[in-house]
């Protein structure tokens, strides 16, 4: 085996989200759902590639992120790059970037938000990106970074 | 102007001086009423009771000609059978034309806002927000002193929990005011309300009551048991923060205001001062709320 060999071996066609911060990994996985998913996901965390740091990466086959979903990446690794792959070659590479509002992607950490008590769509502005910072349009609390890995369990 | 009243972030202080403006003008239909808004029926959701709030929301509706339907706990209503908060808001706003609404949970007068279509406004959402407080807060203040600019103003007790004081250091952020922040240190302003005032207004922290410098104006609030986990430490916090007469010989001519209810906060002998406006405060909340209900409406001249 080459010393140069991808751990992760390569996908036909998919998703291939690289770069997320080491650990994070899981993190993605459930910002996705892709524990529901029904085809391969192979995450690889802590993987050390050439000089750079340590780095996770996750690949889907088969699936295409649409743009909230890559946007949602963003709450966990901001650094974090999407390529979209078809047959073997990257289609797009997507740039994330945090939309000014996050919707329905997670939910509100207090137990007394109106969203935790009615059918409601979550909503949150953001406040700041780097340290994340979110804010419940309903009941109007802020959520760091710690907070919103704590709500996807 | 805003179709609802949620949360003290979405009003403007042009929207805060056209509220302040109207409710002056309806300080003279306050004794005499008016028929502005005849015909028209304010419905009254509290989920959890209120005095000040909702009877003075009935009154400045009856006093602008208007009539009012409503519930003021759940124990008679559909809520008590599990009906959801949107179902109760899309069937109540059937039967009025504009409604204030008081629960618990964080957000509900946000949501209710989204879901109806007759103005709602928000008579307090848990620990989140009361926005009419604040208007006839700053009300008050603008009428007492003829100006909020310049002003000087304490904010004394509990200032972590009381929602009350969040929202009011929030829109005095819009003011060129000074603040002085007086609690014990497990009683602080929350960091976010800190970082708000940072560079918009000049604000210090004070721990003990006797370290408070001239201000014009003290906003005390009340201390709550229930966040304590010790009793004494509770009784000790609450004789600290209190006004009494040997208090108030250190305040000079400051004014003092309380959202009200009072329990130990102010002692009884402060009424008689002419330090005392936390009644007349709590009077401007019928013209400030005349204000709100008319421009909502749509029946303000």
């Amino acid at each position: 085996m080459s010393s140069k060999k991808l751990k992760v071996s390569a996908i036909n066609n998919g998703t291939v989200i690289d770069h997320i911060l080491p650990g994070k990994a899981y993190a993605v996985v459930k910002i996705l759902h892709l524990e529901r998913y029904n085809e391969t996901v192979t995450i690889a965390s802590n993987v050390t590639s050439g000089k750079t740091e340590k780095k996770d990466i996750v690949k889907i086959e088969n699936r295409v992120l649409s743009n909230e979903e890559v946007s949602s990446i963003a709450l966990i690794s901001p650094e974090a790059t999407v390529n979209i792959i078809k047959n073997y070659d990257v289609l797009e590479k997507r740039k994330i970037s945090l939309p000014d509002k996050v919707d329905n992607i997670v939910h509100c950490t207090n137990p007394l938000c109106i969203t935790n008590h009615e059918k409601v769509r979550t909503r949150f502005k953001v406040i700041q990106n780097k340290p994340l910072l979110i804010r419940c349009e309903y009941c109007e609390r802020t959520m760091d970074e710690k907070d919103v890995e704590k709500v996807l369990g | 102007m805003l179709k609802d009243i949620i949360s003290i972030r979405d009003i403007s202080k042009a929207d805060i001086e056209l509220i302040h403006e109207k409710a002056e003008e309806m300080e003279r239909y306050i004794s005499c009423g008016t028929d502005l808004a005849q015909g028209k029926i304010l419905a009254t959701l509290f989920f959890e009771p209120s005095t000040r709030t909702m009877m003075s929301f009935q009154s400045a509706m009856q006093r602008l000609g208007g009539s009012v339907i409503g519930f003021s706990d759940t124990k008679s209503t559909s809520v008590k059978k599990g009906e959801t908060l949107v179902d109760t808001v899309l069937t109540m706003e059937k039967y009025s034309d504009v409604m204030v609404i008081r629960n618990p949970l964080e957000g509900s007068a946000r949501l209710a806002a989204e879901v109806a279509e007759i103005p709602v406004i928000n008579a307090g959402d848990g620990a989140n927000q009361h926005p009419t407080q604040t208007l006839l807060d700053l009300y008050t203040m603008k009428k007492e002193f003829n100006r909020i600019d310049g002003l000087r103003i304490a904010m004394l007790g509990d200032l972590k929990y009381g929602r009350t004081v969040h929202s009011l250091a929030y829109a005095l952020s819009m003011y060129d005011v000074e603040i002085v922040l007086v609690s014990p240190e497990e009683l602080r302003m929350p960091k976010g309300v800190r970082k708000h005032l940072k560079g918009k207004i000049p604000y210090s922290e004070v721990v003990n009551l006797d370290e408070l410098p001239d201000v014009d104006l003290v906003y005390a609030t009340r201390i709550q048991k229930e966040r304590f986990a010790d009793p004494n430490e509770y009784e000790r916090t609450k004789d600290a923060y209190s006004i009494d007469m040997e208090t108030l010989s250190h305040l000079g001519d400051a004014k003092i205001m309380h959202p009200l209810p009072r329990v130990s906060e102010i002692s009884r002998e402060i009424d008689f001062t002419p330090n005392a406006i936390y009644f007349r405060q709590a009077m401007n909340g019928i013209p400030v709320r005349m204000a709100i209900l008319s421009l909502v409406l749509g029946v303000a001249k």
